[in-house]
């Protein structure tokens, strides 16, 4: 199942463009127009919108764009492998309802819960990449089974049943501010995005990720392991989607087994529209991590501010899939201006 | 020698689906003999009606090669604007019908045409799709039902042909027998399956892919309205809700008949045993009454097995296709 169809020679844009000025690069990097797009966006409704500049907006605004950035890092790390992860939505609920059952029916104090339910979304993410590379049948079909096995366990497991009797300091959590404005869970969303950026820059396991989604072949020739490095990949992939679970069960105080609705599919939408929006190509090879936070910004700000204007709020639902398709279609475009120019 | 072993290997696909499906209703009524009763059989018979169609909406889109998030969002677009239109404008049953068929197949071809035109992948496009078509969805119908459906077509949905065989298979086996048609003699049906088969080939024989893309997806929007609107006669109300589970089922059916994910091999008797053993399944855990959520980790254990047999085979045809060399 031949899945993106992105040019690849793309991944050779930044040695090339290299001879251009800093600032020519700057321009058509997609960072720079997504931070533009964002600023307009931000001025415009604070202009026009009376209440979207309030602190209490602001903070809830933010706190969105947290969870959703880390949805979109989860899905961006096995995009990375020129694969997807269908599955984010039910690794991220399960490790969410493991957290809840830890703390409340285990008794297990709050230090130790967290990096087990963290845990315990990598070791699922490691059964669909171990899946995925023994059997070499597209990540697509291996994770649509794995989501529909690991969310059908935990709803037999939990008889579809929350877990509301959390400690205090997990709702606390959720609800504290920085400086009155920033959320707490955007700070964890940014804080992940750095570290992300230092594996994949300086580090031989994110350069070794980035080269078997690049070019498999000749990663493998030049001794990557490159089966090793996609188990990897969909390991990441399982701690970020339940990081991003915690985060939500952090949002509500409570673990619901259906916030990520039937099977975890609703954050299909936020784990791709963050990174597609962001830069990602996905064709895998290159990541934009920081783009992935400033995507989930400029969705999370057009959402609110259109919500604020009483545009329905079910209608938003349409437009998000519009904002994909214009994402996408936008990326195409700036490809083929870069490739006419000949700076591709 | 070498040829008969590939006629085995390519019959193979639906011989075993449809043992397991005897098998498995063997087993299931000796254990419990109220499987059997004709009132099972008419839920049996009218779940794997709409399934059916469904898996083929997949099947179509399979065969080129791409896949289609869209298919439940579609069908359950035309689901309501079907209701809708008979109980808001009172159109006639037979009119909306038309209309409804009508949306699902432009929704369908306006996904083809911008995978065709674009490049991008099948799968961002419609994940987008899935959304846009939701959203309107839900901006129509406030996600309230549609009540007011009239009483033929609650009673298409819900009386006997004869015997024990509702009236909603009657459509469905027009409708598979078309598809059957198509990839077996027309010349569309093997084109698509030229593309999903080896794409750059198909395109130096002279097959025009737009056009194969669009139409494929036009056809998979028409079966997925097909369906949707099938679950409004038997649901006997146009529920905003119709078609958000199809995803699993969709690929699980066209898989465990033998379809290969890469594109250019379907098997449409393998998809119908597929949908059977999946409504077998889904049945079974009604009558033992067991938690119905543990069919979610069926399908899925399924669709892995599935694809693990589909990939033994592949590897026996090519070591047939390296003895004819």
């Amino acid at each position: 199942m031949p899945l993106p169809h992105v040019t690849p020679a793309s991944d050779a844009a930044p040695v090339l463009m290299g001879r251009r000025s800093v600032i020519q690069r700057l321009m058509f990097s997609s960072e720079f127009g997504l931070a533009l797009l964002i600023a307009l966006t931000f001025v415009a409704f604070a202009a026009f919108l009376p209440g979207f500049t309030s602190t209490f907006s602001l903070f809830t605004i933010g706190r969105q764009i947290g969870i959703d950035t880390m949805i979109g890092l989860a899905m961006m790390t096995v995009i990375v492998t020129g694969g997807l992860d269908l599955s984010v939505g039910a690794i991220g609920v399960c490790s969410a309802m493991a957290f809840g059952w830890l703390l409340e029916r285990a008794g297990m104090p709050l230090a130790m819960a967290v990096p087990i339910a963290i845990l315990f979304g990598a070791s699922l993410g490691f059964i669909n990449g171990t899946t995925v590379v023994r059997s070499g049948v597209h990540s697509f079909i291996i994770t649509l089974a794995g989501m529909s096995i690991f969310f059908g366990v935990m709803i037999f497991l939990t008889k579809a049943e929350a877990f509301r009797e959390l400690p205090v300091q997990v709702q606390g959590f959720g609800k504290w501010r920085f400086a009155g404005v920033i959320s707490s869970l955007l700070v964890v969303s940014a804080a992940t995005c750095a570290a992300l950026s230092v594996l994949y820059r300086f580090t031989s396991l994110g350069r070794r990720m980035l080269a078997a989604g690049a070019n498999p072949r000749a990663a493998e020739i030049s001794g990557v392991r490159t089966g090793r490095a996609i188990i990897n990949c969909h390991m990441l992939t399982g701690g970020l989607a339940a990081l991003g679970g915690l985060m939500v069960t952090a949002r509500t105080g409570a673990a619901v087994p259906s916030m990520a609705g039937q099977l975890g599919q609703d954050w299909l939408l936020p784990a791709f529209l963050a990174p597609v929006v962001g830069g990602t190509l996905l064709s895998g090879g290159r990541v934009a991590v920081f783009g992935t936070l400033l995507g989930a910004a400029l969705v999370n700000i057009i959402t609110s501010g259109l919500l604020l204007m009483r545009v329905g709020e079910f209608w938003i639902q349409a437009f998000l899939g519009f904002m994909l398709l214009t994402a996408v279609l936008a990326d195409r475009a700036r490809h083929v201006f870069l490739r006419r120019r000949g700076m591709i | 020698m070498a040829q008969s072993s590939l006629t085995r290997s390519f019959n193979n696909e639906w011989i075993g689906p449809a043992l397991v499906s005897i098998i498995a209703i063997a087993a299931i009524s000796f254990f419990q003999p109220s499987f059997l009763t004709p009132f099972n059989i008419f839920v049996l018979l009218s779940a794997i009606a709409v399934n059916m169609l469904v898996a083929l909406g997949q099947l179509v889109i399979i065969g080129i090669g791409q896949m289609n998030l869209a298919l439940g969002s579609i069908g359950g677009l035309v689901a309501i604007s079907f209701a809708a239109m008979m109980e808001l404008w009172g159109f006639p049953p037979v009119l909306a019908v038309v209309c409804g068929l009508a949306i699902g197949v432009i929704a369908g071809m306006a996904s083809g045409f911008v995978i065709a035109r674009t490049g991008i992948s099948a799968f961002i496009i419609t994940l987008a799709g899935l959304q846009i078509f939701k959203g309107i969805n839900l901006g129509i119908t406030k996600a309230q039902p549609f009540y007011g459906v009239p009483q033929s077509v609650k009673d298409f949905g819900n009386t006997s042909m004869f015997g024990p065989i509702p009236w909603l298979v009657f459509p469905t086996i027009i409708i598979s027998l078309a598809v059957w048609y198509l990839f077996a003699r027309l010349r569309i049906g093997r084109h698509i399956l030229a593309i999903g088969g080896n794409r750059n080939a198909a395109e130096l024989s002279g097959i025009n892919l737009t056009s194969t893309a669009i139409w494929a997806h036009g056809i998979s929007g028409f079966l997925a309205a097909a369906a949707g609107m099938m679950l409004v006669a038997r649901l006997q109300l146009g529920h905003p809700t119709i078609g958000e589970d199809w995803l699993i089922s969709s690929f699980a059916a066209p898989v465990i008949g033998g379809a290969v994910l890469a594109g250019g091999q379907v098997s449409i008797p393998g998809t119908f045993f597929g949908v059977v053993i999946i409504a077998i399944i889904t049945q079974a855990l009604v009558v033992f009454a067991i938690d119905p959520f543990v069919v979610q980790i069926v399908l899925g254990g399924l669709i892995l097995w599935a694809v693990g047999l589909n990939r033994l085979r592949e590897v026996r045809v090519a070591k047939a296709l390296e003895n004819v060399k």
